[in-house]
C-alpha cells in the first residue's frame, strides 16, 4: 500500500487533501465562487468578455412570469430550460423540436405548455438548485453537437472539460454520456472520460467508473481514434476564462456546437481529479511548471506555453 | 508565511496541553487510567425560590448517616446569605438567612458520598402518636383494610408487605382502598395506617442516584420500625428493602426544605458519579487550588454532568477528521455522526443502531410521499421533523407495549438531525440513486460506531474529563490533520490504475 502511494506520488497524482489544501484554498477566492456557482452570471460575463456561449432565449425569475414560456421559445425549433444554480445534469429539460401545442424531448417524449410551465415553477421553487433555494430558471438555445461524435455517445451531448490552472490549460477530458450515465454526461454516474491531449486534442486514453476503458461500452467505438477539431480556438476559450472569474483553479465545461464551434457550457470551482485517470498521469507536474510561470502573460502565450510543455509524450 | 504560524500555533497547543497534562498527572497524581477506584458520587441539590423583598429563611435537612454511602465532604454557594448547620433531634439542617431578597433566589447545597457497604444508618425509632383522625367516614375504611391485612400476616413487617400490597397491585378493586386514596397520597396514607395499627413508621425522602441525571427530585419512601429492626418500603411498587442507589436525603420525618419569606419553593438534584483513584478518594478535599489546577472539577455539578459528555465531542470530532481526510470515507452531513455517537453513549449500541436503522428507513419511506407534494424546502423539513418525531413516539409506545423498556431510550436521538439526514438522504437517493445513500449512509453509520466507540471507552472518558490540557493536544492534532496534503487511503484504490499502468 505504501509502496502504491510512493507511485502515485512519483506519477505526480495529486488526491482530493492536495488539491483542496494547495490548489482550490490557495487559488480559489471564495467571494469569486458565486460567478460560477450561477449560470446565469457565468453567461452574461462571457458575453462581456466575447467567448461564445450558448445564446440565451430568455429567463424567468418570478412565479408570474411562468406564462410567458411558451412566448420566449415559440421562435425557436429546440430549446433547452435549466436551473440557474443546477449542478450534476439535475432539471435541464431538452426539447429537441416542437409542434402546435406539443414539446417533443429528444427520448420522443411529449410535453405539453402545462407541463414546460410545472418544470419552470419547479425550477423556481428551488427543487434543483443546491440547498434548495430559490432559483431563476434559464432558456438557453438547443446544442447541435458535431456529427464526428455522433459515434461516440449515447443520447446526451458531450462536452469537454478542461483544467485551467493561473490561466494555462493544464488537462482535457471529453465526457461522454452512457445508457449507465443515462444521457449525462456525468462521470460518477457513468459516463465515460477520455483524456485528451493537450496539444493536440487527440485521445489518450479513456475512463469510466475510474477504471481505464479502450471503446464506447453503448457504441463499440474506439476511444483512440477521437479527436477534438478547433482546438486551438476551444483552448483560447478556456484560457480567457481565467480573466473572466478570477479564479486560478478552474474547470470549464466546453461543448462543439455544429454551427457556433466551441461554446462555453459552464465553469465549475471545484474540478474533480478523474481526469488524471482518463488522461493516464498526474497533474502534480504540469500543476508545478505553471506555478512556476510569471503572471500576466496573455491568453495566446499561455495556450502556446501548454501545447508546447504539456504535450501528452 | 500561513503555514509557518500554523506550526507555531500547533506548538503552542501541544505544549501548553502537554504541560498541563504532566502537571495534573505528577503533581495533583491524577491517574492515567481509571484503574484502581472507589465510587464517589457528588450530588448536588439547587434551592430556588421566589423572594418578595422580606427577611428570607430557609431550611433544608441534610443527608446524615445514609446506609450504604459515606459522606466526604459537602459545599455550598449562597451569595449574600448567612449560613449555619443546626443539628436537631430528627437530624442535620442548614439554615440560610437574609435580610432582604428580592426575585429568583438559588441556593446550592453540593455534597460528596463514598459508596461504602459497611455503613449502617443508626436512625432512632420515631414514637408512634397517640391517635390518627380520620375524617369520616374513612376511619372505617381504614379499620376494615386493616383487618384485612392483619388477618393475613404474622408480624409488623409482614402486615406492612400485605398492606403495601392492597395498594401497588390492583388498588381499584376494593372500594375501601379507591375511598381512602381519593382523600391522601399512598406514602403518607401508608404511614397512618400503619401507626393505626400500633406500628412505628415515617415518611422519608431518597433520591435514585445515576449518573449524569439532572433535575431530579427526591421521592417519598417509608420507614417502618419493629423493635431495633427497621424496613424501607417502597410505596410505589410495594417493594421492600433498600435499593443500593438509593440516597437517604432525609430520614426524620421532618420537612425536607421549609423556606420562610419565598414562595414556589422547589429542590432539583444533579448527581454525578466518578471513579476516583482510592488515594484522591479517600482525601476528601477536592479542589486544587492554582491556574496549573485547573480542572472542571471546581464547577458546579450540574454543569460538570454536562461537561462530561461535551469533553468527549472533540474525540468523536477527531475520528470524523481522519476517517474523512486520511480514509477518504463519505459521510452524509460531517458530524452528524458524532451527534449519533453521543446518542449511542444513552442508549447503548445495539439498541442505538437499531433504533437509527427503524427511524431513517420509516423516515425515508415517509420522505418519499412528501416529495410528490412540490413542498418548499422549509416545509418540507418541517413536515419531516413532525414525521420523525410521531414516528419516535410510535415506537415507544410499540416497544413500551410489547414490554421492552428500551424502546424508550428512542427519544435520546438529536430529531432535527435525523430529519435533515432523512431529507439528505432522499434527495440523494432521488438524485444519485440508492447505491450512493447506502454508501453514504454506511459511511455515516460507520463512523458514528466507530466514534462511539471511542468516546465511550472508559480510558478514554477518564482522560477527558480529568486532563482539560488533552482538549489542547486534540486542537493540535486536528489541526495537524486539517494540514495533511497526502494521499486518502480509498484514493489509493481509485488512483490504482495510474500506479500500474505504464511501464
Ligand atoms: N443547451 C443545451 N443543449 C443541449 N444539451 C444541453 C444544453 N445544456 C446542457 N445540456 C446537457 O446537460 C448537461 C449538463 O449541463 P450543464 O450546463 O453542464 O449543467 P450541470 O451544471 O447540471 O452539469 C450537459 O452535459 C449536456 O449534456
Ligand atoms: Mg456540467
Amino acid at each position: 500500500m505504501l509502496r502504491l502511494a510512493r507511485q502515485l506520488r512519483i506519477r505526480g497524482v495529486i488526491g482530493m487533501n492536495r488539491r483542496n489544501i494547495h490548489y482550490i484554498g490557495r487559488y480559489n477566492d471564495r467571494r469569486l465562487y458565486p460567478l460560477v456557482d450561477d449560470k446565469l452570471k457565468t453567461k452574461l460575463l462571457a458575453q462581456e468578455h466575447d467567448i461564445a456561449t450558448l445564446v440565451l432565449l430568455g429567463t424567468i425569475r418570478s412565479q408570474f412570469e411562468v406564462r410567458h414560456v411558451t412566448q420566449l421559445v415559440s421562435q425557436q425549433d429546440g430549446f433547452v430550460i435549466k436551473p440557474a444554480k443546477g449542478g450534476g445534469g439535475k432539471g435541464i429539460l431538452v426539447v429537441e423540436r416542437q409542434e402546435p401545442g406539443a414539446y417533443i424531448k429528444p427520448s420522443g417524449r411529449i410535453i405539453h405548455r402545462d407541463g414546460l410551465e410545472r418544470h419552470v415553477s419547479n425550477i423556481l421553487s428551488g427543487l434543483y438548485s443546491l440547498g434548495g433555494s430559490p432559483d431563476a430558471a434559464i432558456i438557453e438555445e438547443l446544442i447541435l453537437f458535431d456529427e464526428r461524435f455522433e459515434s461516440y455517445t449515447h443520447e446526451g451531448v458531450p462536452d469537454i472539460r478542461v483544467i485551467v490552472f493561473r490561466g494555462y490549460p493544464v488537462m482535457a477530458m471529453m465526457r461522454l454520456s452512457t445508457a449507465a450515465s443515462d444521457g449525462k454526461a456525468n462521470l460518477h454516474q457513468g459516463a465515460v472520460g477520455v483524456g485528451l491531449d493537450i496539444a493536440t486534442g487527440r485521445a489518450v486514453g479513456g475512463v469510466q467508473f475510474d477504471r481505464p476503458v479502450s471503446r464506447h461500452p453503448d457504441t463499440d467505438c474506439p476511444l483512440a481514434d477521437l479527436e477534438v477539431p478547433q482546438w486551438e480556438e476551444l483552448l483560447l476559450q478556456t484560457a480567457a476564462c481565467y480573466e473572466l472569474t478570477g479564479l486560478g483553479y478552474l474547470g470549464t465545461d466546453i461543448v462543439l456546437d455544429r454551427r457556433h464551434g466551441p461554446m462555453l457550457l459552464e465553469l465549475n470551482a471545484r474540478p474533480g481529479l478523474t481526469i488524471q485517470i482518463a488522461n493516464g498521469r498526474g497533474l502534480r507536474e504540469a500543476l508545478d511548471l505553471i506555478e512556476r510561470q510569471p503572471a500576466g502573460a496573455p491568453a495566446a502565450e499561455r495556450v502556446a506555453f501548454s501545447r508546447r510543455y504539456l504535450a501528452a509524450s | 508565511m500561513s503555514r509557518i504560524s500554523l506550526y507555531v500555533m500547533v506548538a503552542v497547543f501541544l505544549i501548553a496541553g502537554l504541560s498541563l497534562t504532566l502537571y495534573r498527572h505528577i503533581e495533583l497524581q491524577v491517574p492515567w487510567t481509571p484503574g484502581e477506584t472507589r465510587q464517589v458520587w457528588h450530588v448536588e441539590g439547587l434551592v430556588s425560590f421566589e423572594a418578595h423583598g422580606d427577611p428570607v429563611k430557609v431550611s433544608l435537612a441534610l443527608p446524615d448517616n445514609p446506609g450504604g454511602f459515606r459522606l466526604l465532604s459537602e459545599h455550598t454557594a449562597s451569595p449574600g446569605y448567612g449560613l449555619h448547620y443546626v443539628d436537631t433531634e430528627v437530624g442535620r439542617r442548614a439554615e440560610w438567612t437574609i435580610r432582604q431578597a428580592t426575585g429568583r433566589q438559588q441556593i446550592y447545597y453540593s455534597v460528596q458520598f463514598l459508596v461504602d457497604d459497611g455503613s449502617q444508618t443508626r436512625a432512632a425509632t420515631p414514637a408512634l402518636p397517640d391517635t390518627v383522625v380520620w375524617e369520616h367516614p374513612l376511619g372505617t375504611s381504614a379499620q376494615q383494610v386493616i383487618d384485612a391485612a392483619r388477618e393475613r400476616s404474622a408480624d409488623a413487617f409482614s402486615f406492612t408487605r400485605e398492606l403495601a400490597r392492597r395498594f401497588t397491585d390492583e388498588p381499584a378493586g376494593d372500594e375501601n382502598i379507591r375511598l381512602l386514596m381519593s382523600r391522601f397520597d399512598t406514602p403518607e396514607l401508608l404511614v397512618r395506617l400503619l401507626h393505626q395499627a400500633g406500628i412505628a413508621a415515617r415518611l422519608e425522602h431518597g433520591l435514585i442516584l445515576e449518573d449524569g441525571r439532572r433535575r431530579q427530585v427526591l421521592e417519598p419512601w417509608v420507614g417502618v420500625f419493629d423493635g431495633d429492626q427497621r424496613l424501607l418500603l417502597n410505596p410505589r411498587t410495594g417493594k421492600t428493602g433498600q435499593p443500593d442507589n438509593l440516597l437517604l436525603w432525609e430520614a426524620g420525618g421532618s420537612p425536607v426544605l421549609e423556606v420562610q419569606g419565598g414562595t414556589e419553593s422547589r429542590i432539583t438534584y444533579s448527581m454525578l458519579r466518578r471513579d476516583e483513584p482510592a488515594a484522591v478518594a479517600a482525601q476528601t478535599d477536592l479542589e486544587a487550588g492554582g491556574v496549573m489546577g485547573f480542572s472542571i472539577h471546581s464547577l458546579p455539578l450540574e454543569e460538570q454532568a454536562l461537561f462530561k459528555n461535551i469533553l468527549l465531542i472533540p474525540i468523536g470530532a477527531l475520528v470524523v477528521v481522519i476517517l474523512r481526510v486520511l480514509v477518504g470515507i463519505k459521510t452524509s452531513g460531517t458530524f452528524m455522526p458524532v451527534l449519533i455517537a453521543l446518542a449511542f453513549m444513552q442508549t447503548t449500541l445495539l439498541t442505538g443502531l437499531i433504533a437509527f436503522l427503524l427511524i431513517v428507513s420509516t423516515g425515508l419511506m415517509i420522505r418519499s410521499y412528501l416529495s410528490h407534494l412540490n413542498l418548499l424546502l422549509v416545509a418540507r423539513v418541517s413536515a419531516v421533523i413532525i414525521t420523525v418525531i410521531l414516528i419516535i413516539s410510535a415506537y415507544s409506545l410499540l416497544a413500551y407495549r410489547l414490554g421492552f423498556n428500551e424502546g424508550l431510550v428512542i427519544t435520546f436521538f438529536p430529531m432535527i438531525i435525523l430529519s435533515w439526514t432523512i431529507e439528505r438522504m432522499s434527495i440523494l437517493w432521488e438524485e444519485e440513486g440508492a447505491r450512493e445513500v447506502f454508501i453514504q449512509g454506511g459511511g455515516s453509520l460507520l463512523t458514528a460506531v466507530l466514534a462511539f466507540l471511542a468516546m465511550d471507552h472508559p480510558v478514554v472518558q477518564h482522560l477527558t474529563f480529568n486532563f482539560l490540557g488533552l482538549q489542547l493536544i486534540l486542537m493540535a492534532l486536528i489541526l495537524l490533520l486539517g494540514n495533511y496534503s497526502g494521499y486518502r487511503l480509498l484514493e489509493l484504490r481509485r488512483f490504482s490504475p495510474l500506479g500500474h499502468s505504464r511501464d
